[in-house]
């Protein structure tokens, strides 16, 4: 379980994130909202990457604001970003090895571990190539496997979809749909593609404008009309 | 999903090993041919080369050291420092006054030196926690030309007393001592490569291994490397100590190469013409590193031997920058085995031309 509250984020004189609370539970949650909506932030504070001006965040009973960032990485908290982040002149298999050699989990599971992990994103195939070699929709998959492998315990997924063509996107959902099995973990996913947030989590939150603006299960919450006015409203204003 | 975990179990067996094919694949063929190369510029070059090209030959060894120390911050983690000729006169200092003031075995000067070297060296890595790209080369050469000005202001040991070791009023000044087994310039020629050869395994293995791989990601984005558990703080003053390192190695070479060590010798633009040569010859390379030496120290001694001023090299190496950074990132020696292997298909291809007759018989 994840108690976020009172978060504030400010930067200069622009407030990302202001005063976000919100509970979540278990499983896979969405987390959606309109660009700038302060997803990204929320995930950069969990990660470490920002610092709130205000607010906690616990995760499993343990305050992960007191956390030194990569510490959180080996506690449990990992993340793909949104424009992916894959290391190019590593190998698959180097790419997701990597949060083991750095964390203290045994050496005997840990190629079992990688492997596993490879192969539930169904990149078996190219465990030995060099992630440079891949296209996007690999290398995306490369960053899910690096967020799963070795027991983790919160996995953020930033915008995982973005960019890929239909087939992809369904065989990341199968993927997602499969982390709470394979890995225990708890799972937020931010995307745009409304259709793989509705396929994957069983309960959304809404983010505008750094607030919660609505949260629960997640069919209820896309009818929700605030909801569709800050999504529709935001369209009609590009428009 | 039951059908991919399943998949996990079986293709276990058939699993790729935890180590990166590569390292095995003809690693055993590569090493000899490299330890055979080395034994030749050992036995053949002193025999071959006149002694002024032979002390050529000495800087470049030890200058390919430091070249190899900035391929580390530069090619593999992404640290631009411009304060390494400042580094290397720290190691030169210190092995200058360990040689002058006591009698331990030069072997140990070499690792005094390095180790001294490293702890002041990552003093200057320090700002590299906090920053990057333009204002980390604009503070690691500030600091560059502090040093410069402090190793100025003391004076290189030169047999005297006290700290510095430093006296102006000696009449003879006794030159800096050489190993035993390495008194000769041909000699210690040998005893620069063999140095040269450790400080590159010792790169070579922190590349190929954990550190490595935490400065790959470190290199192409730090959130990602943060992300992955890496502790970037520690891995980037780990290149810093390591590049600081085999650079202070490289100036306790020096000093017994050049025997007289003054502070005119580490001038802070140095720094700026090394990072020119290691882009040129290939930062992202282990061997780009003898490329930048071969540069940095083979090509102004040619220039002097043929009577032209090696001052022209600066325009050269401006140049030789320009065309690595427009259409060859990776330096020459990326390129070159490229360039070599088009030129003979080119002229494969012109064979095949001139000789049309055969593809229609097939």
């Amino acid at each position: 379980m994840i108690e976020v509250s009172g978060l504030t984020v400010r930067f200069g004189g622009v407030t990302s994130l202001d005063g976000m609370s919100v509970t979540f539970e278990s499983g896979t949650c969405g987390l959606i909202g309109p660009n700038g909506a302060g997803k990204t932030t929320f995930f950069n504070v969990l990660s470490g990457f920002v610092r709130p001006a205000s607010g906690s965040v616990t995760a499993f009973g343990e305050d992960l604001l007191g956390m030194a960032h990569f510490r959180r990485a080996r506690w449990g908290v990992r993340r793909t970003f949104q424009t992916e982040q894959a290391i190019e002149n590593l190998t698959v298999y180097e790419n997701v090895a990597m949060i083991h050699e750095h964390s203290k989990l045994s050496g005997s599971t840990r190629q079992e571990d990688v492997l596993g992990a490879i192969s539930i994103v169904g990149l078996d195939d190219v465990a030995n190539t060099k992630v440079r070699t891949l296209g996007a929709g690999q290398r995306r998959l490369v960053e899910v496997a690096r967020a799963i492998v070795g027991k983790p315990k919160l996995v953020l997924l930033d915008e995982p979809a973005a960019g890929l063509p239909e087939a992809e996107t369904a065989h990341l959902g199968e993927v997602i749909r499969g982390i709470p099995e394979h890995t225990g973990a708890m799972t937020i996913l931010v995307d745009h593609d409304m259709s793989l947030v509705s396929s994957c989590c069983e309960n959304t939150a809404v983010l505008d404008f750094g607030k919660m603006i609505a949260s629960g299960p997640t069919a209820e919450v896309l009818r929700n009309e605030q909801v569709v006015r800050a999504y529709l409203g935001a369209a009609e204003e590009a428009a | 999903m039951a059908s991919t975990a399943q998949l996990t179990s079986e293709t276990k067996p058939a699993s790729p090993p935890s180590a990166p094919p590569r390292w095995e694949r003809g690693f055993w063929t590569r090493a000899v041919i490299i330890a055979v190369a080395i034994l030749l510029v050992l036995i053949l070059l002193p025999q071959i080369l006149s002694l002024y090209y032979v002390d050529a030959m000495t800087q470049v060894a030890i200058y390919s050291v430091v070249a190899l120390g900035l391929g580390v911050l530069v090619g593999r983690v992404g640290l631009i420092s411009l304060g390494q000729a400042a580094v290397l006169a720290i190691g030169a200092w210190v092995a200058a006054r360990l040689l002058f003031a006591t009698s331990l075995p030069f072997e140990v000067v070499l690792l005094a030196a390095g180790v001294i070297t490293m702890l002041l060296g990552t003093l200057v890595g320090l700002p590299a926690l906090r920053m990057r790209g333009l204002y980390l080369a604009l503070i690691t050469l500030m600091l560059a030309g502090a040093i410069t000005i402090v190793l100025a202001s003391l004076n290189f040991p030169n047999g005297g007393h006290g700290f510095s070791g430093y006296n102006g009023a000696l009449l003879h000044i006794p030159p800096i001592r050489r190993p035993g087994i390495a008194q000769t310039d041909p000699a210690y020629f040998r005893y620069s490569v063999v140095a040269a050869v450790i400080m590159f395994l010792l790169v070579l293995i922190h590349v190929r291994t954990k550190p490595g791989r935490a400065w790959a990601a470190i290199r192409q984005s730090e959130p990602a490397a943060l992300a992955a558990g890496i502790n970037t703080t520690m891995y980037k003053l780990w290149a810093f100590a390591l590049a600081s390192f085999v650079t202070g190695v490289a100036g306790g070479v020096l000093a017994g190469a050049v025997r007289y060590l003054y502070s005119i010798d580490f001038a802070t633009q140095d720094s700026i013409i090394l990072l020119a040569v290691v882009l040129m010859g290939g930062a992202y390379s282990i061997w780009g590193a003898i490329v930048a030496g071969l540069l940095y120290q083979l090509l102004p001694a040619i220039l002097n031997d043929i009577g032209i001023s090696p001052d022209w090299l600066t325009i050269l190496f401006g140049i030789g920058v320009l065309q690595v950074l427009t259409t060859a990132p990776t330096g020459i020696v990326d390129q070159l085995p490229k360039d070599i292997a088009r030129l003979g298909r080119f002229i494969g291809g012109l064979g095949r031309r001139s000789s049309p007759a055969k593809e229609p018989a097939q």
